[in-house]
């Protein structure tokens, strides 16, 4: 299994720069969330007053058996209690409503930044780790901005509302509370340490179960054919395993933290019984007070235990920040220019000028390709597997970029033009076929309102699907599942054929669009394409030749540089490489066969 | 509790731990009585203090709180570590249960599920579930134990005082279950939402390719767009019913101290209760106050685990289809042959059958050649063999077994599969071809890779055999993807060599020289060979032409071209091609 980055990326816990990002997305909302601050004030200021309540009772009603007053005082407690309810209740409201915007936004951004990434960024990316990215990370912000960023500024004047009450009834007394803080302090920073490192464990192996469960699920028919069960789950096994003891050791952390917490807090009040309780006998304070400096004492503890859980709340949130922003931070390394050229008239003609490429540093899978392709001419691509024919179309495309030499459409360097616009002149049906759950028109129109369904009835026509659509319970309407899973792997293909025709381009490129269908549809379509393509350019790559012979120009690709151009006849006559793998493909039908072994090397 | 039926089922697990859930729940108990204990030594402060008092007995309380809450502390430690711990091990039970059940799973399951969901099922929820296991658990134990032992206490007080103390709690309890209930539901809505929130980005990232080939970018983003408003809108209206929840919880038990303020007020000031009781009250309501709110959340987790224990088990009580009947045979060698009888099969019952009448016997050691149109059935013919989908019972024999009686495992181990569409792992070309084999032999992946004609792009890649490949392959070329699909099923050394069209992505000098290598390989073992290609056929042992799911012609190859029917036809097309070539 390999390993990313981005699982490594545990966060500093505070990262200031990264939190004003982060803040950034709460300023379309910012009344609302300067009126829940307003409102988490009230509310924290409004739960302070209790124990002050409680004094005044006892030092001032029932000590004077007062009984209207207690009454008043009981009143103005239920209203306060009335007014917490609402303002609690419109507080959490408004708050998750801010988180849940924030996260429609964050999504949003994500998921249309995938969208503008390259392909080679797939290419080393695995999809469950980008999906990671659009749910759980973004889960995490939701968390803080529901109850981390707002909340604090409860527990802040939570906090010093209690030490301001405190040091205005007994300050000496509210000095010996305090004194236990330097010792508070201390015991939370160890945790800190512990469960920092811990937690970059646990979520490094939270990655690695979602990348396996993933791969698992959509390989499962590999897997069980060859009785892989055992070991997969052995493995699986051993990485639950590792989660497990990660997950324990967090656990005994936590398990000593807050009873730890909870002994220091008892000390204090310990010692306010041992100190307060001398002053009310020595009449140096009321009665009343000690009962409310205790009811402080436990409340000011509260709010430090649940700090440090906001405290995990920030650092799981700035590591999935951190996440999530490396991801929008990439650039593609593909985009439209800020001024796009667009060719006068999309005629389509190519041209393949001394054109190198590598997918990785100077592993060259392409060299020096030139090539011309006139508008309205049908160009074919042969050579061997790995020669780079599909190398050649994913340039073309752009979906990766030339490092060297330059590939123009209609006389325009295609980096010059806007990538949509460029994109939209070609259909090309992939060799990888991939079909989307769905219907079976929504894979053929791809949600493109410009199409009519009666072009996907035309499309699926032409490559001979309609009779198989037809008898479909549903028709054009029948379930597509995921990949397709329901259909043949043929009957696959001819629908992301019809996908391309129903786009009706300028410029057709077919990859291997038919080496899964049987000859006989392969010809019909072969001669429907041949009247659709008139007049317009197209590229064909394919392995059996029958597909290509009465192509205009036939291209003979082997390792990556072209060997012979010419049609089929001149081909034929050179006696290179085309006529040797026409000699294999045909000849061999008279019992002619020739020795594959005394093949001339083409070095 | 209420519509959390679903979570009944965990308690197999529960009883693995019950040593471990029953020390965690002894703890608790002792941990509660230190904290209860604590409010009444302030009472015995304050009552004390109204009368005389020593330091020394204030050095005493002082003492005593400090030594009461470092019992209750360690006690605490004891509770948290053995019963979110036991959460933890159950967690990782389930899990390893839930990932062998997904395993036994027949494929037909995964067709009908998307991926997304199921990744969704198999961590969000269970990650809910767990919440029910540890945090669940562990508070609704000690909000028992607390608000029994408070209420007893309270009554020791003052029952009259206590009974109007806890009369809101009443209220208190039909809040619970009326929210309960109106939780649960919505918040099922949100994870269905969130699974397809999840499935579309998964589908989407899965086939960018596609997308940017079409620049449907834009229109992508909009119906992705559509669902993430549609979560958003859900989870509002769960957060519009649990986020009054919690303050009205709250009010109820506002409504306690209010009463307790006036009537005890009026008890202290008439003398029938001291200031300390008074005090101590006061301490034990506000203890009650911390397990009520634990209540409103307790509820939440148990709603929500609910909910997703209940999406677990749609898939938990799936009964894998294809699995190891009762009346197996002791079989455990296979030496490959095979036979069909009358077989006919459809994929959904009522449907029009993919394969009709099959009758065909393959000897051990032969090979057969399939051709016929697309989506004529033929790898639906070779995926019941391997069970795959399960044929009729009887109709289908191995060996003069039905395929149904002989162990799967024992089946598919002697089978070499190469499927029509290639699924690589994304780890080194190495692993990928030894995956069917516990030890992956260097020589032996060497010689498979020759034999798969292979070996010489491996080794021009940078690290050979040790080249990572992407996500199904996605680094590979087409045909570079099947050949080493092809070599992983060679490695197994299968006695059935199934191949489903499996050259359709190489040129045909390639497959000329797989061809050849893999003639000596098929001599030994039963072949099954399916393409479009007369060339790759002809040399067959038995060719059978399949239309519309039926046999419609079988025999040699010159047989079938004297016989002049559809194979016929198909090698007249084919050669028709290269004589208008010739011109
Ligand atoms: N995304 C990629 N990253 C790295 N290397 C790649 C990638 N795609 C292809 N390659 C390598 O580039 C070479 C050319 O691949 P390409 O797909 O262009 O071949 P092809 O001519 O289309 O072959 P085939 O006929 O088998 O489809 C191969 O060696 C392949 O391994
Ligand atoms: N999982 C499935 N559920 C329902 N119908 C299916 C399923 N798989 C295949 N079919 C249907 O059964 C028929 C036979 O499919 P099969 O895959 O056997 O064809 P095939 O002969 O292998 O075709 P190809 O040459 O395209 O691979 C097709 O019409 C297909 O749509
Ligand atoms: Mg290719
Ligand atoms: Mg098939």
């Amino acid at each position: 299994m390999t390993e990313h980055y981005d699982d490594h990326i545990m966060g500093k816990a505070y990262d200031g720069q990264m939190m004003r990002r982060l803040l950034g997305y709460l300023r379309p909302y910012g009344r609302h969330v300067a009126l829940a601050i307003v409102l988490i004030i009230l509310i924290s200021a409004l739960k302070i007053i209790g124990p002050y309540l409680t004094k005044i009772a006892i030092d001032r009603y029932i000590a004077a058996a007062d009984l209207a007053g207690l009454g008043k005082l009981g009143l103005i407690y239920l209203a306060i209690l009335v007014a917490l309810f609402g303002l609690e209740y419109l507080q959490t409201f408004l708050l998750n409503s801010i988180g849940q915007r924030v996260m429609y936004d964050l999504r949003m951004q994500i998921f249309s930044h995938t969208q503008k990434l390259d392909v080679a960024y797939f290419d080393r990316t695995p999809v469950g780790r980008m999906m990671t990215r659009i749910t759980s990370d973004v889960d995490a912000l939701n968390e803080l901005f529901t109850s981390g960023v707002v909340t604090i500024f409860g527990d802040i004047v939570n906090l010093s509302g209690i030490i301001l009450a405190l040091f205005l009834m007994n300050y000496r007394l509210a000095g010996l509370v305090f004194s236990v803080l330097p010792l508070i302090i201390l015991v939370t920073l160890i945790f800190k340490i512990k469960v920092r490192e811990n937690y970059r464990q646990v979520r490094k192996l939270i990655a690695r179960m979602n990348s396996f469960l993933q791969e698992s699920i959509t390989g499962m028919m590999v897997i069980q054919i060859f009785g892989r069960e055992p070991r997969k789950f052995q493995h699986f096994e051993s990485i639950n395993k590792d989660h497990l003891d990660a997950n324990l050791q967090a656990i005994l952390y936590y398990a000593l933290f807050y009873p730890g917490i909870e002994l220091l807090s008892a000390v204090s009040i310990g010692l306010v019984i041992w100190y307060g309780g001398g002053q009310v006998v020595l009449g140096a304070m009321t009665l009343g007070a000690l009962v409310a400096f205790l009811q402080y004492s436990e409340r000011f503890f509260q709010p430090i235990s649940d700090l440090t859980e906001k405290y995990n709340i920030l650092q799981t949130a700035m590591a999935s920040a951190e996440r999530i922003f490396t991801l929008l931070d990439t650039p593609s390394a593909i985009a439209t220019p800020a001024e796009p050229i667009s060719p006068a008239q999309a005629k389509g003609a190519i041209e393949f000028h001394r054109v190198w490429f590598a997918y990785k540093d100077e592993n060259w899978v392409l060299r020096d390709i030139s090539f011309a392709v006139k508008e309205g001419e049908r160009l074919a691509i042969v050579g061997a597997t790995g020669s780079g024919k599909t190398t050649l179309i994913n340039l073309l495309t752009r979906f990766y970029d030339v490092p060297r030499g330059e590939i123009l459409v209609d006389g325009i360097n295609i980096k010059q033009m806007d990538l949509y616009d460029l994109r939209r002149r070609f259909s090309v049906v992939l060799q990888d076929v991939f079909l989307f759950s769905g219907t079976v028109e929504s894979n053929i129109r791809l949600y493109d309102e410009n199409i009519t369904l009666e072009q996907v009835r035309e499309a699926a026509s032409l490559v001979h699907l309609d009779r198989f659509i037809d008898r479909l319970p549903k028709g054009y309407e029948e379930e597509v599942r995921e990949r397709g899973s329901s259909f043949s792997v043929g009957e696959k293909q001819l629908l992301s054929f019809a996908r391309a025709l129903a786009f009706d381009p300028r410029i057709l490129i077919l990859d291997e669009a038919t080496s899964s269908v049987d000859t006989e549809t392969e010809i019909l379509i072969q001669d429907a394409i041949q009247q659709l393509m008139k007049g317009r350019t197209s590229i064909v790559i394919a392995h059996r030749l029958s597909t290509i012979q009465d192509a205009d120009r036939i291209i003979v690709l082997h390792k990556g540089t072209i060997r012979e151009t010419g049609t089929h006849q001149e081909l034929l006559a050179q006696r290179g490489i085309y006529h040797r793998l026409y000699q294999l493909q045909y000849k061999e039908q008279y019992g002619r066969r020739p020795h594959v072994t005394n093949v001339p090397s083409v070095e | 509790m209420f519509k959390t039926y679903s979570l009944y089922r965990l308690l197999p697990y529960l009883q693995r731990y019950r040593f471990k859930l029953f020390y965690g729940a002894a703890c608790l108990l002792v941990t509660n009585v230190f904290a209860l204990a604590q409010p009444w030594i302030l009472k015995k402060v304050i009552d004390s203090l109204s009368l005389e008092i020593t330091t020394e007995k204030l050095l005493f309380y002082s003492g005593l709180v400090v030594g009461f809450s470092f019992a209750e502390g360690l006690f605490r430690f004891l509770m948290r570590r053995i019963l979110i711990g036991v959460s933890r091990y159950i967690e990782y039970d389930l899990r390893n249960d839930f990932f062998a059940h997904m395993e036994k799973l027949s494929l037909s399951f995964f067709h009908r599920m998307k991926t997304g969901d199921l990744m969704s099922r198999s961590t969000n929820d269970l990650g809910a579930v767990r919440m029910v296991l540890g945090p669940g658990i562990m508070y609704s134990m000690n909000t028992l134990v607390i608000s029994t032992v408070a209420t007893i206490l309270l009554f020791s007080i003052s029952w009259r005082l206590t009974l109007i103390a806890l009369l809101p709690l009443v209220f208190v309890s039909i809040c619970v279950k009326k929210f309960g209930e109106e939780i649960h539901k919505r918040f099922d809505k949100i994870q269905e939402q969130y699974a397809e929130i999840s499935a579309k980005a998964q589908e989407n990232l899965s086939g960018i390719r596609v997308v940017k080939a079409y620049a449907r970018e834009e229109s992508e983003i909009r119906s992705f767009e559509t669902l993430n408003r549609l979560y958003v809108q859900k989870a509002l209206a769960l957060v519009r019913v649990s986020g009054a929840f919690h303050p009205l919880l709250g009010l109820l038990l506002g409504f306690s101290s209010v009463a307790l303020l006036w009537i005890g007020g009026r008890q202290v000031i008439e003398h029938r209760m001291t200031l300390g009781d008074m005090v101590a009250f006061m301490g034990y309501l506000a203890m009650l106050i911390w397990p009520t709110i634990a209540l409103g959340w307790v509820v939440n987790i148990f709603q929500r685990g609910a909910a997703s224990m209940s999406r677990m088990l749609r898939i938990w009580d799936t009964v894998p289809e294809i699995r190891d009947g009762d009346d197996l045979a002791p079989v455990d060698r296979i030496s490959g042959e095979i036979e069909f009888c009358h077989l006919t099969f459809s994929y959904e019952p009522g449907q029009a059958p993919a394969l009709k009448d099959i009758n065909l016997q393959i000897p051990q050691g032969a090979t057969l050649a399939i051709v016929g149109k697309t989506g004529a059935g033929k790898s639906t013919l070779v995926n019941l063999i391997l069970r795959i989908y399960d044929p009729p019972p009887g109709a289908l024999l191995v060996d003069g077994v039905p395929v149904e009686r002989i162990p799967l495992a024992v089946l598919r181990s002697h089978i070499g599969y190469v499927p029509q569409e290639t699924f690589l792992f994304s780890d080194t070309v190495k692993e990928n071809m030894a995956f069917g084999v516990a030890q992956g032999d260097p020589q032996e992946v060497e010689r498979v890779a020759k034999v798969a004609d292979i070996y010489d792009d491996v080794m021009s890649f940078p690290n050979h055999f040790d080249t990572l490949v992407g996500e199904r392959g996605i680094t590979l070329s087409g045909g570079q993807k099947q050949r080493t699909a092809i070599a992983r099923a060679l490695l197994t050394d299968p006695r059935i060599l199934i191949l489903d069209d499996a050259l359709s992505s190489v040129d045909t000098y390639t497959e000329e020289k797989i061809l050849r290598g893999l003639s000596a390989v098929m001599r030994q073992r039963t072949t099954i060979l399916i393409s479009h290609r007369i060339s790759t056929v002809k040399r067959a042992d038995h060719i059978i032409v399949l239309d519309e799911g039926r046999i419609v012609e079988q025999g040699r190859h010159e047989d079938l071209l004297t016989l002049g029917g559809l194979y016929a036809e198909l090698n007249k097309k084919q050669l028709l091609e290269e004589e208008l070539a010739e011109f």
